[in-house]
């Protein structure tokens, strides 16, 4: 009986170990593009008092 | 033997919570609060009213590959087209290593082409009317 459940808690630790390792290495496309969109709001300063934008209001943001 | 399938349908539900848990973690975010990350974003924000009226006079455009370029360099007053060349420079300087940085914040630096895909396509998404951006190879204007 002990013999069973060790093998498949080591079934188990190496089936979540590939699946981390799967998982990491496909590009969080999603992701990347959230986190592009704050530091383009940080470095244009689209979300406090945007001067420089005019007509599609800052606080809309996405554009499509 | 009802121990064997007890533990089995545990460390079944178990091994479930883990899939779903690295999937979340999937969806999630990016890091990008590095003091690396916040000191280059401080850089360019700063930079950026200096670009801005280049950008709106499209002597400087968005290009397809996450960096800026001088587009039609006619439009800068002679005198200043010196500055407007450091200031494209340095610019580039600062979003190649904002990408380098944001893939190695997230241990994956073989990510960094994605990540100045990702922002390339962000930058020219999101520019102002008015400004010129690249697509397919040619300049054009939003």
């Amino acid at each position: 009986m002990p013999d069973a459940s060790r093998w498949i808690l080591a079934a188990v630790l190496a089936m979540s170990a590939s699946a981390c390792v799967t998982i990491n290495i496909y590009f969080p496309a999603a992701a990347a593009e959230k986190a592009a969109d704050r530091i383009i709001d940080e470095v244009w300063q689209l979300r406090e008092g945007a001067a420089a934008a005019p007509a599609p209001g800052p606080a809309q943001g996405e554009s499509k | 033997m009802s121990l064997l399938s007890t533990t089995r349908r545990r460390l079944g539900a178990c091994l479930l919570g883990l899939v779903m848990a690295a999937v979340v973690h999937a969806q999630g975010n990016l890091e990008i609060d590095t003091p690396a990350i916040a000191a280059l974003k401080q850089s360019m924000q700063k930079r950026h009213a200096q670009l801005a009226p280049l950008y709106a006079a499209g002597a400087v455009g968005l290009a397809a590959d996450g960096t800026v370029a001088l587009r039609d360099a006619g439009s800068v007053p002679l005198a200043q087209r010196a500055q407007a060349n450091a200031a494209i420079a340095a610019e580039n300087a600062d979003r190649a290593a904002l990408y380098r940085e944001i893939a190695r914040a997230n241990d994956h630096p073989e990510w960094e082409a994605d990540v100045r895909r990702t922002f390339a396509q962000r930058w020219i998404d999101r520019a102002q009317p008015g400004w010129w951006v690249q697509q397919g190879g040619k300049w054009v204007q939003k």
